[in-house]
């Protein structure tokens, strides 16, 4: 059996949850290996939300806002843009691939972006193959 | 009768001597402290052997003072020692609460760690390249040297921590609070942090602050300062936002950043992220090249953020194979 990456996303509540609620309604197909939190905005996501996600056990995280400009709050999805640039160059300090953590704007009325963007993601961290985060915290627990 | 008197112990583990100098700096408090306690084990300070320690009966000892991280199997093996020997044992300053500077080789591995040392070291002489290894066989017996870890571990890791007091070294004020708690036995519930503030550096500092926008990283002596406004502001980098108060704002005050060794904040698990949450949102542009531009000029983000918290961190250290 091929591996199955276990995907966090953090959706935006005001356009990416909507538009993967969209991708559902709409009954658009794409595979099931995100799990969905809904939070009221990108900016909402601290990025030890990412770190904790990787850390008991995530093979990726999503996290997806509305595009630039169109944030419910004006100016949280920047936010969100600038603190996923500077998590994103520190995880690959830490030695995780870039292409595990990744974001992405998608609006209310783009459900079939969605699915695209999840299909992708799968695609891409499938050959990547389990996260290693989990595993070597254990073993550092046993072994010394 | 006359009281008996306070039985303490103070130990370094992989640490740098900081905290007992610390400990010295307390000027002529230490000679009340010798006055109300038999110090029975010092490596810095005082004589004695590891032996005298196991001589102990469990439990004789109403205090120990552990300083620095668990490195190798020697760091480790005293620590189950002080800790069986002890009725407190506290885990004191940045390296036994966090991992500390020493817990920044997480972000190597040991194999990198020993080639850099013991291979390809520069004043090294050629062709006499040695890695030590635990034991070695010469004519006379067996010579034995502490493991070195895959990594760096805190304190609490390898054992268990009744108090942790915090800091690189800990305020002089916080040890006497720390010492005079554990004499009037008035002690907090076990587990917590002694000698700290429960909110940010930023509620301590007095510098003034007003909106930030930052285009541009400084390191300290690029900037002519102005000494009353926040150094975030200025595009200095400063930890505080994501540090617990408590050691009143040393760093700041001296116009550098806060280094972060007072550790996160009660609840916090992470401290990097949420430093690096405060600092990336500051950055006055929408643009991703440039954002990436303007933190390009920050020479270590991870060894930054995590500067005295690599194993306490969510990830604990490099997961580079």
């Amino acid at each position: 059996m091929s591996f199955e990456p276990r995907i966090v996303g953090f959706l935006c509540n005001w356009c990416s949850y909507t538009g993967a609620d969209l991708a559902g309604t709409s009954r658009i197909q794409y595979p099931p290996n995100v799990r969905v939190i809904r939070v009221n905005c990108s900016a909402r996501i601290d990025p030890s939300f990412v770190v904790k996600a990787l850390a008991i056990g995530a093979d990726g995280v999503l996290l997806c806002g509305c595009h630039p400009g169109d944030c419910h709050y004006s100016t949280g999805n920047y936010k969100a843009l600038r603190r996923y640039r500077l998590l994103s160059s520190m995880l690959g300090g830490l030695g995780i691939e870039r292409d595990r953590v990744r974001l992405e704007w998608v609006s209310a009325s783009e459900g079939q972006r969605f699915a695209e963007v999840v299909t992708d993601m799968t695609e891409r961290l499938r050959p990547l193959g389990p996260s290693r985060v989990l595993s070597t915290l254990k073993t550092d627990r046993l072994e010394r | 009768m006359a009281k008996k008197k306070l039985q303490i112990a103070l130990y370094w583990g992989a640490a740098c001597g900081g905290c007992d100098v610390a400990v010295l700096d307390t000027d002529e408090f230490i000679l009340d402290v010798a006055a109300a306690a038999d110090i029975r084990f010092w490596p810095i300070a005082v004589d004695g052997k590891y032996a005298d320690v196991e001589r102990m009966a469990d439990g004789e000892l109403d205090l120990t003072l552990y300083h620095g991280a668990v490195r190798n199997s020697e760091n480790e093996h005293v620590a189950k020692l002080l800790r069986r020997k002890s009725k407190t044992l506290v885990a004191f300053g940045s390296c036994a609460h966090l991992g500390g500077i020493p817990g920044l080789a997480n972000l190597a591995s040991k194999e990198e760690i020993f080639g850099r040392v013991y291979l390809r070291n520069p004043s090294l002489e050629l062709g006499n390249e040695t890695i030590p290894q635990p034991r070695t066989d010469i004519a006379a017996g067996q010579l034995e040297l502490p493991a070195f870890y895959r990594r760096v571990y805190r304190l609490q890791d390898v054992v268990e921590v009744d108090y942790f007091v915090p800091g690189c070294p800990p305020a002089p004020a916080q040890i006497k609070a720390v010492l005079l708690a554990v004499v009037t036995g008035n002690l907090p519930p076990r587990g917590a942090v002694v000698g700290a503030s429960e909110r940010a550096q930023c509620d301590d500092c007095p510098r003034v602050k007003s909106e930030k926008k930052v285009r541009q990283f400084f390191r300290p002596y690029e900037l002519k300062q102005d000494p009353y406004r926040c150094l975030m502001e200025q595009g200095i980098l400063c930890a505080g936002p994501a540090t617990r108060a408590g050691c009143g704002v040393r760093c700041p005050n001296t116009g550098v950043g806060c280094r972060g060794c007072y550790g996160p904040l009660p609840d916090v698990v992470d401290q990097g992220a949420k430093w690096l949450s405060a600092v990336a949102s500051i950055i006055d542009s929408n643009d991703p090249q440039e954002i990436d531009a303007i933190l390009a000029r920050v020479a270590d983000m991870v060894g930054t953020a995590y500067r005295f918290g690599m194993p306490a961190s969510l990830l604990q250290r490099s997961m580079a194979k």
